[in-house]
């Protein structure tokens, strides 16, 4: 007896508020109308993904005092979106990131039951934080929360959700909750019933140390920064081995990089339609954006074209809100300085240089036996692909690499269940009561 | 006999009774279907942020109306949507995003949380008077209006020569400053199709009113006679001109609850009733009852309409599966018939069915004026 090869598990990301999606191409439709949404969610199905996955944003982007206009601004919120999309998808997992810091338990554990009751099981939630004052002006708490409390408070959050979803029996009887704990102290009865999945599955985003175990300890995706297959193994066996702390086998936690892909009839081709995808993610405007969000300060009056500027950044600078930060600022300075020296690049050649390759380019045969490679030599359990452009940016990987994926043995050929669960091989949470 | 001024407004209220599918989407889209194909200007669904009664369970009804839209093309989407526990933020940003993927379509009908057991689930705040909490539900419909304007609607220009994909002149702080919040904005979600989707409010106590007449577009009254209820609608709209605003901005809809009956309802066929008019009967805690036959009830709406006494209805099926398709392929096929009532929906938003234009945004004259 053959055993089965260990199988792929793929997810779609919108294309987000971030210089991935181009929308100066002239195939960029609307980020905001459903349509959208509606064709790649069901492009993602018609490939047989996992699931399809929206990112949140609660406060527009800004730098320098004024909002960040260089790219995409501006996205409906997810859970209604996926709502919608359960009427126009059959199987298809349905993923909403969701902040634990301006959000309550009751209310968002009630939100995610309905979208998994009306999905038939398909709801999932990735997990994030934040602790900025920034976004806090959006919201009557402010931003209330020190940010070595963010993983404490997503924790108990997550903990206090699971009490809910659990505390109707099987059978339909709500019993009565009270969870008292540092960061919530809440009692009642929970309005939804247990829904199709018992627990919709849960996601954790980010790659810290803190992220690590929190996904260790409750999670079933998590969601990461793709890298080197060696930086890939070392991960994977990493978090892994995390999970026997909290008694949990390792292929109870999925983890998936999300990787971005540019596919070409030849590796020439690949390659120079990755080249001009970069030129589009990365305008002049957006070049010096980059470097100002680095260097702290405004650099307007610097040429694109140009060599980098000669002063310092300022490490303490406020000039980037609502956004990741790229590191320690002086140390980017300087590997970036040394790479326009060594190479002779300008200003947006180092930033399209520096910042964000796609991961993977070649034609579908290379890229079908890159991904399943990943996966083998267990880098990854899956992929979570972030497409460039709105709606067409799936199109291509689902008509051309997945077949390939097919043929090797490595994805499925047909849903075999009608729940995310289903497809992620994950157990039913069991009933806790 | 007056000859009735304006247009006849229907709704019907699709909330479902235990054990009939209520935890699965087939059932509130067969409802909504329903109710569409009798051209009903909306369907409504209630919510509470905790459950209905002991032992009893609820969805979102915003999810549900959202999982409703794909499925169906014309009819006005009103989900309950609580404000008391929640982040006007939030609700801004879902109610907003209903009407994107409904394109057009939301409303929302504003409640608030008053039971101390309700402020124990969310455990971030106390129990408040319904007074106190009807001024902040006020003060929420107000940021959420204000946040659908943060953003023009030509916001978005995709200007590849500067490489900017909004004119961010066109975006908003809103910086509103409440009794109880503060938002600095602008919104995440763009102005939604219908620059504001519809705000209803249930003014069927009286505590509701001065948030009613300051901030609604449709409300339901509580009225068990024509007379009762055209003194109700002037009092409103009273006090909406006190607002600064036009009468006619406030559609006021007499709350029925229905019960169509057994048998064939025919004319003079409802249990006990004869050929007399069916009455409502009051019935506290909701809204009066009518039990009678579709076609008596077609009569009691005309008889309303023509009095002026109200614009429309919002009808509470007691059973709807039940009593939704007699009240749809009765009692609306009689108004139809008798030209009281469309038989097509000649415009595409939940607006265009209520007569209500596109609103003006009130940030634009200001950017306009600064120029």
């Amino acid at each position: 007896m053959t055993s089965r090869p260990k199988q792929i598990h793929l997810a779609a990301h919108f294309p987000g508020v971030n210089n991935t999606t181009v929308w100066m191409d002239p195939r960029s439709g609307s980020q905001i109308d459903f349509s959208s949404f509606e064709h790649l969610a069901r492009t993602a199905e018609r490939g047989l993904f996992d699931f399809f996955f929206l990112a949140e944003g609660l406060r527009l982007r800004e730098h320098n005092g004024r909002i960040h206009d260089l790219d995409v601004v501006g996205r409906p919120e997810s859970i209604t979106v996926l709502n919608a999309l359960a009427a126009v998808t059959e199987r298809l997992g349905l993923a909403a990131t969701v902040n634990a810091t301006f959000n309550e338990p009751y209310e968002l554990a009630r939100r995610f039951a309905s979208l998994d009751h009306l999905s038939g099981g398909r709801a999932a939630w990735n997990v994030v934080t934040s602790s900025d004052a920034f976004t806090g002006e959006n919201f009557r708490r402010g931003g209330f929360l020190d940010r070595a409390d963010r993983y404490t408070r997503a924790a108990e959050f997550v903990a206090a959700a699971r009490e809910l979803w659990d505390s109707w029996t099987p059978d339909g009887t709500p019993r009565p909750f009270a969870h008292t704990g540092r960061h919530f102290t809440i009692d009642g009865e929970f309005g939804v019933p247990r829904s199709p999945q018992g627990h919709p599955v849960v996601i954790q985003a980010g790659d810290s140390d803190e992220g690590r175990e929190f996904a260790a300890s409750t999670a079933d995706i998590i969601f990461t920064r793709h890298g080197s297959l060696e930086a890939g193994r070392a991960f994977y066996a990493d978090v892994k081995r995390r999970l026997a702390r909290y008694g949990r086998a390792p292929e109870e936690l999925k983890i998936m990089p999300g990787v971005t892909l540019v596919l070409g009839d030849t590796p020439a081709d690949a390659r120079e339609k990755a080249a001009e995808i970069r030129r589009q993610q990365v305008s002049p405007q957006t070049a010096i954006l980059t470097l100002e969000q680095i260097w702290g300060v405004d650099l307007s009056g610097h040429d694109p074209d140009g060599p980098l500027p000669d002063i310092d950044p300022d490490p303490e600078s406020q000039l980037a809100q609502g956004r990741v930060r790229h590191g320690d600022p002086l140390a980017v300075a300087a590997k970036w300085r040394a790479l326009s020296e060594e190479k002779g690049l300008s200003i947006r050649q180092t930033v399209i240089e520096a910042t964000g390759r796609q991961s993977f380019i070649g034609t579908p045969e290379a890229v079908a036996a890159e991904l399943a490679e990943f996966v083998a030599a267990d880098a990854a359990d899956g992929f979570i692909l972030v497409p460039h452009l709105t709606p067409g940016g799936l199109d291509d990987f689902v008509d051309r690499v997945v077949p390939l994926l097919q043929e090797r043995g490595v994805f499925r050929t047909a849903y075999t269940g009608p729940t995310l669960r289903d497809h992620l091989g994950l157990t039913d949470p069991g009933e806790r009561g | 006999m007056a000859v009735p001024t304006g247009t006849l407004h229907l709704a019907a209220a699709i909330d479902a009774i235990d054990g009939d599918g209520q935890y699965q989407a087939p059932y509130y889209v067969e409802l909504a279907r329903l109710a569409e194909d009798g051209a009903l200007d909306f369907i409504t669904l209630d919510d509470s942020l905790g459950p209905p009664g002991p032992g009893r369970g609820r969805l979102d009804a915003l999810a549900v109306l959202a999982r409703v839209a794909p499925a169906t093309g014309r009819i006005g989407l009103v989900p309950t949507v609580t404000t008391t526990h929640t982040e006007p933020f939030h609700v801004s940003s879902s109610v907003a995003t209903l009407d994107w993927v409904s394109r057009g379509r939301a409303g929302w009908r504003v409640e608030v949380s008053t039971t101390e057991a309700e402020a124990r689930l969310v455990g971030r705040r106390p129990a408040a008077p319904a007074g106190e909490l009807w001024a902040e539900a006020g003060e929420v419909a107000d940021v959420v209006a204000r946040l659908w304007d943060s953003w023009e609607d030509d916001a978005e220009i995709r200007d590849t020569a500067t490489g900017r994909f909004v004119d961010r002149d066109k975006l908003h702080y809103v910086d509103f400053e409440g009794a109880h919040f503060t938002v600095r904005g602008p919104a995440i979600v763009p102005r939604p199709p219908q620059g504001h989707p519809v705000l209803a409010v249930a003014a069927t106590d009286p505590v509701t009113w001065q948030t009613a007449a300051r901030h609604a577009d449709v409300v339901y009254i509580r009225a068990t006679s024509p007379e009762e209820a055209g003194r109700v609608r002037d009092e409103l709209r009273r006090r909406a001109v006190a607002h600064g605003r036009e009468p006619g901005a406030l559609t006021v809809l007499a709350a029925v609850a229905v019960d169509l009956a057994d048998g064939e309802g025919a004319p003079g066929s409802s249990p006990a009733m004869g050929d007399a008019p069916v009455p409502l009967t009051d019935t506290p805690g909701g809204p009066p009852l009518y039990h009678g036959g579709p076609v008596e009830l077609a009569e009691l709406i005309t008889g309303w309409h023509t009095a002026d006494a109200v614009d429309g209805f919002h009808i509470t099926p007691v059973d709807p599966r039940h009593d939704l398709e007699r009240f749809v392929n009765g009692s609306v096929a009689l108004l139809q018939h008798r030209g009281l009532f469309r038989t097509f929906y000649p415009g595409a938003t939940l607006r265009d069915h209520l007569g209500l234009s596109r609103p003006a945004n009130r940030y634009a004259p200001e950017r306009e004026a600064a120029r």
